[in-house]
């Protein structure tokens, strides 16, 4: 096995709260050593003065479209697109054709990743049936095939008898149960926030409330339950005071948020583009304030991208047809290091929520530099700055609303294993 | 100074407005005429694209666009290549292909046209998009008003009925709003969209408290498919409520107008009497169309270069 050295880098750990200038040597696919003068003969060295070196990153929430959709992305060019970004680990949803629902299905997906995806991946698997929101899923038979949590995702589970009842089973496999919170009813035809924004646009208005009155119900679920309750990419005032106040009351609760809930408000739909629209939709500034706040108190876990590649095609429609949805992988970076820029947030808490926390929460190997973890590590420089074309991007679509502007900050080299997957001048090197 | 495209009256300054309404006026002249036409824009052509149905507006904008001397080409998607779930923008292109001089969209989801004329090079002009704007209605509403009242600064209109799904009402509360006027808006409250004050407009729940002194009463189309949404109880609840009969209409001035964007619910929103004779000024609304519209098309389309000159530009003044 190859040995790395990662040298001159500020060393961000949150595992052991390090945050020191130090190199990094990587070894046998492990983290070998921490420090300076380390015995690096024969080894392969990354420049990392100036920049971050931290554990890489785990992100909890990814569509990766295969099998069924791959027009819109594959595990490969999935896989491609997170390591640019810096990702080396990804949870992925159910919603592929066939629904991944039986463990023949999440066995696919994983010997797919294994052979294509330059980025570990592990399957999501659906919570009932087809995501139809009936009959829950063979949970003990879909963990042994290897999912590491369970979700209907944007098929929102309106029967609450049903939720409780799957949230009861899923402690019999002690893993999170992922939840999309919006009450259909309330969201009803609703494509914009609602409010100033959707009555000047003339859009149908899906309310904070659609959220804020899910979230509720879930939250009241877990604690009856006392199951993990994992709520996906929050993005109301109201979500985050019902996960916090829950918090203290000690439900079992962990949760998420986007990049584009962080940074964007409904405000970025005034022109009609179709890239801004995905559910739950970008809300108002008090909200996204909100959101940024619940994340810097650990209220909100962490930052999971949403990854959901739709094909030009399909978002080239009026506003209400078109499907919700971005592509984050290679964006979350620079986007979200805007917390960092305006010091809200620290670097070392920051990538405790984009690696150790998400890792922590799916129970798998990560989010850590200590001597004998994975190597799986990322290399960022804070103050580069690019100009984002999807087009140049690894997805194969480029429904994001972040093209063609300048950002601040890109991942510069990504290992896994500790192999050298992605490096910012060479591009991603394969499996 | 007004666009290249007319997609909204939020776009417009007061000046572009009054610019309209006084070309409106020769144009309304035009269509006293024994020969209602005019050669200006002889030699153009005029794409009518309606991907929603719409008989009495696309009629409008056929008649203004012929009085002006246009070839006009209705375009329906709806009920050709759209079933074959061609995309707008496809649509679009194609139509740029064929190098019209104007292009009239509405469709039924808000944006629509503003997609569409990123798209085109024409001039377009929004014919109504979903529940955003209708610029065309607003305008000659505003030349009703103007031409009743014989101004429109100082003026206090009542719209009432569903705002939320109403670009009629959208553009009104613009138009009304940028010429000095005050708007007022009342519905049953599932019917106004949330934070529609930010738009500058008092909003209320009691009729009474609306018509209270207003100059114009507009009275705006209830959808009975809004039912579904359950928006309302009934159609009689709302017609005991909110439709306005010489009783109401006697919170207003006295010398109060009634407007309607029309077809009238006859008995819903309006009584049936109301419907016909005076104070309501429904008819003059519908003639009113066909001058504005011809405007709008004079303004957008007559001043562009084209490749071969027009024979003969006259016959206008403005
Ligand atoms: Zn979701």
């Amino acid at each position: 096995m190859s040995r790395i050295l990662i040298l001159g880098g500020r060393l961000l750990d949150p595992a052991s709260a390090r945050d020191e200038t130090a190199d990094l040597l990587l070894e046998g696919g492990c983290i070998a050593a921490a420090g300076s003068d380390l015995d690096s003969r024969g080894a392969e060295v990354i420049d990392a003065a100036g920049c971050w070196v931290a554990p890489g990153f785990v992100d909890l929430h990814t569509h990766l479209r295969e099998p069924g959709q791959e027009h819109k992305e594959d595990i490969a060019s999935g896989g491609r697109s997170a390591v640019a970004g810096g990702f080396t680990s990804l949870a992925c949803m159910a919603n592929t054709e066939p629904v991944n629902d039986d463990p023949a299905t999440t066995d696919y997906i994983i010997d797919r990743a294994r052979q294509e995806s330059p980025a570990r991946v592990y399957p999501i698997a659906a919570a009932t049936k087809g995501l139809k929101g009936e009959i829950m899923t063979e949970m003990s038979a879909l963990m042994a095939a290897g999912a590491v949590a369970f979700s209907d995702d944007g098929k929102t589970i309106m029967d609450s008898g049903l939720m409780r009842r799957i949230l009861e089973y899923s402690r019999l496999v002690e893993v999170p149960v992922v939840v999309h919170c919006e009450d259909r009813m309330l969201v009803l035809d609703g494509v914009v926030n609602e409010g100033p924004v959707s009555t000047k646009l003339g859009l149908p208005g899906n309310p904070a409330a659609a959220e804020e009155v899910h979230v509720s119900r879930d939250v009241r679920l877990a604690e009856l339950t006392g199951a993990h309750l994992h709520v996906a990419h929050v993005s109301t005032a109201g979500a985050v005071k019902t996960i916090r106040e829950a918090r203290e009351r000690g439900v079992s609760i962990t949760a998420e948020a986007t990049p584009h809930h962080l940074t964007l408000t409904d405000a970025a739909a005034l022109d009609y583009d179709t890239n801004t629209k995905v559910a739950p939709p970008l809300r108002s500034a008090a909200d996204v304030e909100a959101c940024r706040r619940g994340l810097v108190d650990g209220t909100i876990d962490c930052v999971a991208t949403d990854h959901a590649p739709h094909a030009v095609h399909e978002k080239d429609q009026e506003y209400t047809a078109a499907p919700p949805g971005l592509i984050g992988f290679e964006t979350a970076v620079p986007v979200v290091l805007d917390l960092v820029r305006r010091d809200e947030i620290s670097p070392l808490e920051l990538i405790r929520r984009f690696s150790t926390n998400p890792a922590h929460i799916i129970q798998r190997p990560g989010g850590s530099l200590a001597d004998g973890e994975p190597g799986d590590v990322v290399v960022i420089d804070p103050n580069r700055r690019w100009t984002y074309d999807p087009a140049k991007g690894y997805s194969k679509s480029r429904n994001s609303p972040w093209a063609g502007l300048e950002m601040i900050g890109r991942t510069v080299a990504t290992l896994v294993e500790g192999r050298l997957v992605y490096h910012v001048d060479r591009g991603v090197l394969v499996p | 100074m007004i666009g290249n495209d007319l997609l909204g009256i939020e776009d417009l300054e007061r000046e572009d407005i009054q610019r309209i309404l006084d070309t409106a006026v020769h144009m309304a002249e035009v269509s006293e005429r024994e020969v209602k036409k005019v050669p200006t824009l002889r030699g153009r052509t005029i794409v009518n694209l309606f991907f929603e149905s719409s008989t009495r507006t696309r009629a409008s904008f056929e008649i203004a666009g012929k009085r002006l001397s246009a070839d006009v080409v209705n375009f329906s998607p709806a009920t050709s290549s759209l079933k074959k779930a061609e995309s707008i923008l496809d649509t679009a292109r194609t139509l740029d292909a064929m190098d019209p001089d104007c292009v009239v969209v509405r469709h039924a989801v808000a944006g629509v046209p503003k997609r569409i004329a990123e798209v085109l090079d024409a001039p377009v002009v929004n014919a109504g998009d979903g529940a955003h704007e209708h610029p065309t209605q607003a305008l000659l509403d505003l030349f009703t008003v103007q031409q009743e009242k014989g101004r429109l600064d100082g003026l206090s209109i009542a719209i009432v009925g569903d705002i939320l799904h109403s670009r009629v009402a959208r553009s009104n509360i613009y138009g009304f709003t940028k010429m000095g006027a005050e708007v007022r808006v009342a519905a049953p409250p599932p019917m106004i969209p949330p934070s529609i004050e930010s738009l500058g407009v008092k909003a209320s729940s009691s009729l009474r408290e609306a018509l209270d002194g207003a100059d114009v009463v507009m009275a705006l189309r209830i959808q009975s498919e809004r039912l579904a949404g359950s928006y309302i109880p009934s159609i009689r609840e709302y017609a005991n409520t909110f439709g306005i009969d010489r009783a109401k209409l006697a919170y207003a001035k006295d010398d109060a107008i009634v407007m309607h964007p029309g077809p009238v619910n006859r008995g819903v929103e309006l009584s049936h009497d109301l419907t016909d004779d005076r104070p309501s000024v429904i008819l003059d609304q519908v003639r009113n169309g066909v001058a504005v519209r011809m405007a709008v098309l004079y303004l957008l389309t007559g001043r562009r270069p084209r490749a071969v000159a027009a024979p003969d530009e006259g016959g206008l003044v403005t």
